[in-house]
């Protein structure tokens, strides 16, 4: 099949204005996302194509932005709500933890919120330490929110495709990093080519142990997963897409392989994804397992402005190796 | 207060074309990849709103502000090369290097500073307002926000709760006419923003034209002595940015007419002539002073480029993990964290 190679942002471009051709109660709303076409590019054109009916620029206010798109949803619409960066989804938090999350549950079942924020994660180029956060894990936490986090162009597509459709709330991340990153989409694409909901994916098959990311983590373990094939390590990649719900199907077929895992993430290390995922493996696999769990994540500490350092906490390839090796 | 002196004014100057040689170097260093990062946002076009106001404070008062941060620094007297550096993330900026840009600030001169969460900094203002008031002093803080930040929850919940309690904080609106690249019209209901503040019973000096010191002196005068005595005060300055937004967005730099109203802004109200003209009118010709001042300006800024290339980058574990806790007795010894706080 013939492909190309598309950036994410372009991919996450088509799939929102294809969804908003479908579908008359799809808009967008956000701080610039109308006629300075997105902080990220991402709405480009669309306040041409749409209208200001449709592709709506909000004052710099999270909190509303936040809970308007839930009672928009709640009342029919289907919001695709912008937060700028994710930082700025802090200031919504109540908004998207206590209603988005829970009006279905304690109205039981009275309404339905299919809203989508969108929102830029991620940290690097010394955005300083407000402005540096890939804070997913936090939003997985909350019951009633499902979390989607793609890797590349393809999947960001389909999963941003089925955010939209799906009749519950969806934060989905866009890791600022990949916003440029090309990868493969293929020509003939179906516009209906979604990416079910808590579906993992294997993004490189090994026998010797199973590295489980999601986002960006994913392209630090394929890197890892590289390095680490020159010295005859077979590494397999798990790209779990989606916190929640959570593929552990898929993480535990790939550990009954491999009895080896180290888990990559860009968020904060202390109550984690990490945390998370070991804690299942533990749980559901101990018979399976032949060394301890891994982790690899961002130092514990706020991010520094200044460069050194700011990359001395990052994670990285080379943290992802140096991981592996230890529990061979 | 009364009307400024002649070496007030001089000095008012020599504080302008400093901001504005800083400024203008901060962006070509930018361009030339010296400064790096994604956040640099300039005072640029807006000297005279933070020199006027704040030359109606006396020393034990206090000011914070947003991430437009480098003008207020150095009006407050912040050593350029420390400033500078910071800049560059170096060991020897006012924050070590941690804080860049936004967020400079300095214990010595009151400075609680700036802040990169839109709105983030006003409930910290009413909070050191509220140390004043708390322990009796008629100290007052002086706080900045944008037009854009009017907009936010953080402003309405702070400016309201220094209304009831009666908290020293002089208000300061910085109207540039943009937040980002979305004019006050079209995301504010109420465009006459000190309005908004007048709605919580906070007393009003309305607004004035932030391109000139003098007129932005007089006014703020009042409200700092207002504020002294009873409680909040607002002022919105009417001013503009010349460098858009930040170095990072290049699509201000595409749009026509926000190009076109720039060179109108400049022609017509640029406030390092309006007060050169100010005090020629006043005090007759003073050209050789202002040449000093101009050629201090340089001078001052190319020691602190030279100052700041030649500091060291911080690059130790220690150092990024250093300052995130104070050091505690309280502490239990063998409670871990994973990796912060470890001095
Ligand atoms: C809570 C929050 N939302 C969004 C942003 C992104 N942002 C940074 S500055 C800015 C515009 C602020 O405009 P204004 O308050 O008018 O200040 P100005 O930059 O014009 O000085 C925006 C939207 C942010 N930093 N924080
Ligand atoms: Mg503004």
């Amino acid at each position: 099949m013939a492909a190309r190679n598309v950036a994410m942002r372009e991919a996450i471009r088509r799939a929102l204005r294809e969804e908003m051709q479908r579908d008359e109660n799809v808009f967008v709303m956000g701080e610039e996302v109308a006629y300075w076409q997105g902080t990220h590019r991402v709405t480009r054109g669309f306040l041409e194509e749409f209208g200001e009916r449709r592709v709506r620029d909000t004052p710099i206010s999270e909190m509303a932005i936040g809970g308007v798109a839930v009672g928009a949803a709640m009342a029919g619409l289907r919001p695709v709500a912008e937060f700028m960066t994710i930082n700025f989804a802090f200031l919504a938090l109540d908004a998207i933890a206590n209603h988005a999350a829970k009006v279905r549950y304690f109205f039981d079942g009275m309404f339905k919120v299919p809203l989508v924020y969108r929102a830029a994660s991620g940290w690097g180029n010394q955005a300083t330490a407000s402005h540096s956060h890939a804070p997913e894990p936090i939003f997985a936490h909350f019951p009633g929110l499902y979390v989607g986090c793609p890797s590349n162009s393809l999947d960001a597509y389909g999963m941003l495709k089925a955010s939209i459709r799906d009749d519950n709330p969806v934060l989905f991340t866009e890791s600022i990093a990949l916003y440029p990153k090309p990868s493969p989409m293929p020509d003939d694409l179906d516009e209906d080519s979604l990416i079910p909901i808590g579906k993992g994916d294997i993004k490189r098959e090994g026998s010797d142990v199973t590295l489980v990311a999601y986002a960006r983590g994913v392209d630090w373990a394929l890197q890892a997963a590289r390095n680490l094939a020159r010295d005859g390590v077979d590494a397999e990649v798990v790209d779990l897409r989606w916190l929640r719900p959570l593929d552990m199907a898929l993480v535990y077929d790939s550990f009954k392989k491999t009895n080896r895992c180290v888990i990559v993430e860009e968020s904060l290390p202390m109550y984690s994804f990490g945390g998370e995922i070991a804690a299942l493996l533990q749980e559901n696999m101990f018979d399976y397992m032949d060394a301890p769990i891994k982790r690899v994540a961002a130092e514990d500490v706020p991010l520094p402005y200044s460069k050194e350092i700011e990359l001395l906490a990052l994670p990285n390839a080379q943290k992802v190796v140096d991981a592996v090796k230890e529990i061979l | 207060m009364g009307s400024p002196d002649k070496n007030m004014l001089l000095d008012w100057y020599r504080q302008m074309v400093l901001i504005r040689e800083f400024e203008e170097t901060c962006h070509r260093l930018y361009e030339e990849k010296r400064i790096t990062g994604v956040y640099l946002h300039l005072y640029s076009g807006h000297e005279a709103s933070g020199v006027g106001s704040m030359a109606a404070l006396r020393k034990t008062d206090h000011v914070i502000t947003a991430y437009r941060d480098h003008g207020i620094a150095l009006i407050l007297g912040m050593d350029p090369k420390a400033v500078m550096a910071e800049m560059m993330g170096k060991k020897t900026g006012s924050s070590g290097g941690k804080g860049g840009s936004m967020h400079l600030a300095s214990k010595d001169h009151n400075f609680w500073g700036g802040y990169a969460i839109v709105g983030g900094h006003l409930p910290l203002a009413a909070g050191i307002a509220l140390e004043a008031r708390y322990n009796g002093k008629d100290d007052v803080t002086m706080t900045y926000v944008g037009d854009g930040a009017t907009n936010n929850g953080y402003f309405h919940e702070s400016l309201n709760m220094s209304a009831i309690w009666d908290l020293p904080v002089i208000w300061i609106i910085e109207n540039n006419g943009y937040g980002m690249g979305t004019e006050v019209e079209r995301a504010s209901g109420q465009t006459e923003l000190y309005r908004k503040a007048e709605a919580y019973g906070i007393k009003s000096f309305g607004r004035v034209d932030a391109q000139n010191a003098l007129e932005v002196y007089a006014v703020a005068s009042k409200a700092v002595e207002y504020a002294r005595e009873n409680g909040p005060a607002v002022i919105e300055h009417v001013t503009y940015r010349y460098r858009g937004h930040g170095v990072s967005d290049k699509q201000y730099d595409a749009r026509e007419d926000m190009s076109a109203e720039l060179k109108e802004w400049m022609a017509t109200r640029e406030p390092i002539k309006i007060l050169r003209d100010c005090i020629e009118e006043m005090h007759g010709d003073v050209s050789e002073m202002l040449a000093r001042h101009e050629a201090d300006a340089k001078r001052i800024v190319a020691e602190s480029v030279k100052f700041a290339e030649s500091s060291e980058l911080p690059s130790s574990r220690q150092e990024l993990l250093r300052n995130t806790y104070v050091p505690s007795e309280l502490v239990h010894k063998t409670a871990q964290s994973i990796g912060a706080g470890i001095d």
